[in-house]
């Protein structure tokens, strides 16, 4: 490699060199350099928020790209997402000390009926390096551990996963007793799954069927923003 | 040592027919969502005893047993990881039961799915701890008689390399396909490529190897080809879904009927597959289709081009597969790595 000898000391990087360095370091999944250059940005007096908005996140999120164009696969996301972890955990207990806005709270479980978890294990993984906070139930759940989970953990979304036709139909039932009990508007409701698509999602009452773990972050974000909007306005 | 069934049978034979779905086959009998298919294996031998005879009555010239998510790992899910020899063990029992009446050889072949756990360094498992829930699960395969194991829909190279360390810690013969349902990779990113490059590194290669489930016949016959143009002479494996499920007025159905199987079976074996057979949706119907369009139909001096495929079975599910021409995939423009100690 051509810059084999270009050894980058973090320290001596200015701010935006760093967080460029930090966009690169989470793409290839440097835990140890995204924890350092976190505490750096952290001593040059940045919020925490905004080493999580501009230095984590952004970074995040030209890795979801390449994972949705085909360009990177599952183990470099997981590796980034990891990465991301490391850093966030530095910045966990400060972002609450400071009462930073919350990037957002998942209640996320397989659907009663269901015993497949990897997808929906690949979501939980990428949402909490998108900096979400994520509740997984695990697999086989019936509607009362959504609602009541979201409720108790005042979450923003409800994602459920299947990976069977039997039981992607169930989905509409955690949603049916969500309009039921006065709820359904409380949460953002995803839904993914190997035989899933939008058609389905939007027979159900969804709020967004997502193709793969990216586009779930994707979504969750976007509709994380529309909350925000609305509460602000 | 004697030679073992299935490579008796591929001496003997140009192609071998596989079977079916197991999960769709079940579920069809009354297994309720949520239940682990392997309890059935003592809970309702009658309907795994019906299961293989189906898959035998086809045509099959192997069935895999109902042991898919025999592994601890998947059987913690139900409470049931105590219980990984005998569940495994009675599996293979049963199928050792239909298959010595079937009045012809019909070889067992010990299904071992994957763990569902994420091997080191992105997840918590490790090599070691993979090596030895399969190990474990070949372990039962064998004393119910099993003539090889088979490891399916694996995605990760790792997971592939920890299931081939089983075969050789039970001494036993082993095949094993991994599933390209991610733009013609696995989920982990393994290329048809790859996976050649893979299976012959191991010291202990399978007797066959190939691809199952994924997305859809025509997909699956380009993963084929793939195999078939990088010179292997190992036999492949071809065991394709009946179609792609899809959700139409409310209700499911695999949208692939016997007759597409039957294409897909005859050019499966035309873009070198030397085992096929089908995977989620195949019922015994189709099998018969297949069975049929393989006896009577000659195979093709030629392999198919991918444009034959998708006139033959639909489009692909995405525009490159990651391999040859199309390698190329976009590199993203980065800051020079920096040097790790």
């Amino acid at each position: 490699m051509a810059d084999e000898d270009d050894d980058i000391i973090l320290s001596e990087l200015d701010d935006e060199e760093l967080v460029a360095q930090m966009h690169d370091d989470l793409y290839d999944g440097l835990k140890e350099e995204i924890e350092e250059a976190t505490q750096i940005l952290l001593a040059r007096d940045w919020a925490p928020y905004k080493v999580l908005t501009v230095a984590l996140v952004a970074g995040m999120k030209v890795v979801g790209d390449d994972f949705r164009d085909g360009i990177l696969f599952v183990p470099e996301v997981l590796l980034a997402a990891n990465a991301m972890k490391a850093g966030m955990a530095i910045l966990k207990p400060l972002l609450a000390e400071t009462g930073a806005p919350k990037v957002g709270k998942m209640v996320i479980g397989t659907v009663k009926g269901d015993i497949h978890d990897i997808g929906k294990n690949l979501v939980s993984m990428m949402m909490e390096g998108a900096g979400f906070e994520v509740v997984d139930l695990g697999i086989n759940n019936p509607v009362e551990n959504y609602i009541e989970t979201a409720e108790k953990e005042d979450a923003d979304i409800i994602g459920m996963s299947a990976l069977l036709t039997t039981t992607m139909p169930y989905m509409k039932v955690v949603i049916d007793t969500l309009v039921a009990e006065g709820k359904r508007d409380k949460y953002i409701v995803l839904v993914g799954g190997a035989p899933l698509n939008e058609e389905f999602g939007k027979a159900i009452g969804a709020d967004a069927y997502c193709r793969d773990a990216a586009v779930a972050v994707e979504t969750a974000k976007q509709f994380m923003a529309r909350k925000h909007n609305q509460m602000a306005g | 040592m004697t030679q073992d069934a299935l490579s008796r049978l591929l001496d003997q034979n140009d192609w071998l027919m596989a079977d079916g779905a197991t999960g769709t086959t079940l579920f069809n009998m009354g297994l309720t969502s949520g239940d682990a298919p392997e309890l059935w294996n003592v809970d309702e031998p009658d309907k795994i005893r019906a299961l293989y005879q189906g898959a035998v009555d086809a045509g099959s010239d192997l069935f895999l047993t109902n042991s898919f998510g025999g592994t601890a790992a998947r059987l913690k899910l139900h409470e049931a990881h105590t219980r990984v020899h005998e569940l495994n063990r009675i599996a293979a029992e049963l199928g050792r039961e239909v298959a010595d009446k079937a009045g012809r050889t019909v070889v067992v072949a010990g299904s071992m799915g994957p763990t569902g756990e994420i091997m080191e360094p992105m997840g918590p498992l490790t090599f070691d701890r993979a090596v030895e829930m399969f190990h474990e699960q070949a372990e039962g395969l064998k004393a119910g008689g099993a003539d090889v194991l088979w490891a399916e829909t694996i995605s990760a190279g790792d997971e592939y390399r920890a299931a081939a360390k089983a075969a050789e810690l039970a001494g036993m013969p082993w095949c094993g396909t991994m599933s390209f349902d991610t733009a013609g990779r696995t989920m982990m990113g393994v290329t048809s490529t790859d996976f050649v490059s893979l299976v012959e590194s191991l010291p202990n290669p399978p007797i066959g190897f190939g691809a199952n489930c994924g997305v859809g016949a025509s997909d699956l016959l380009r993963t084929i080809l793939g195999f078939a143009a990088s010179g292997s002479e190992r036999p492949i494996i071809a065991k394709g879904n009946a179609g792609i499920p899809k959700y139409v007025h409310g209700h499911i159905h695999y949208d692939g009927t016997p007759e597409l199987m039957a294409d897909y079976a005859v050019l499966a074996r035309d873009c070198g597959a030397r085992i096929i057979g089908g995977c989620c949706g195949t019922t015994p119907e189709h099998l018969v289709a297949m069975r049929a369009a393989l006896e009577t139909r000659p195979k093709s001096d030629t392999k198919p081009t991918l444009d034959e495929i998708v006139a033959r079975l639909g489009a692909f599910s995405s525009a490159s597969d990651g391999t040859g021409d199309n390698a190329g995939a976009p590199v993203r423009e980065r800051r020079g790595r920096r040097r790790r100690d």
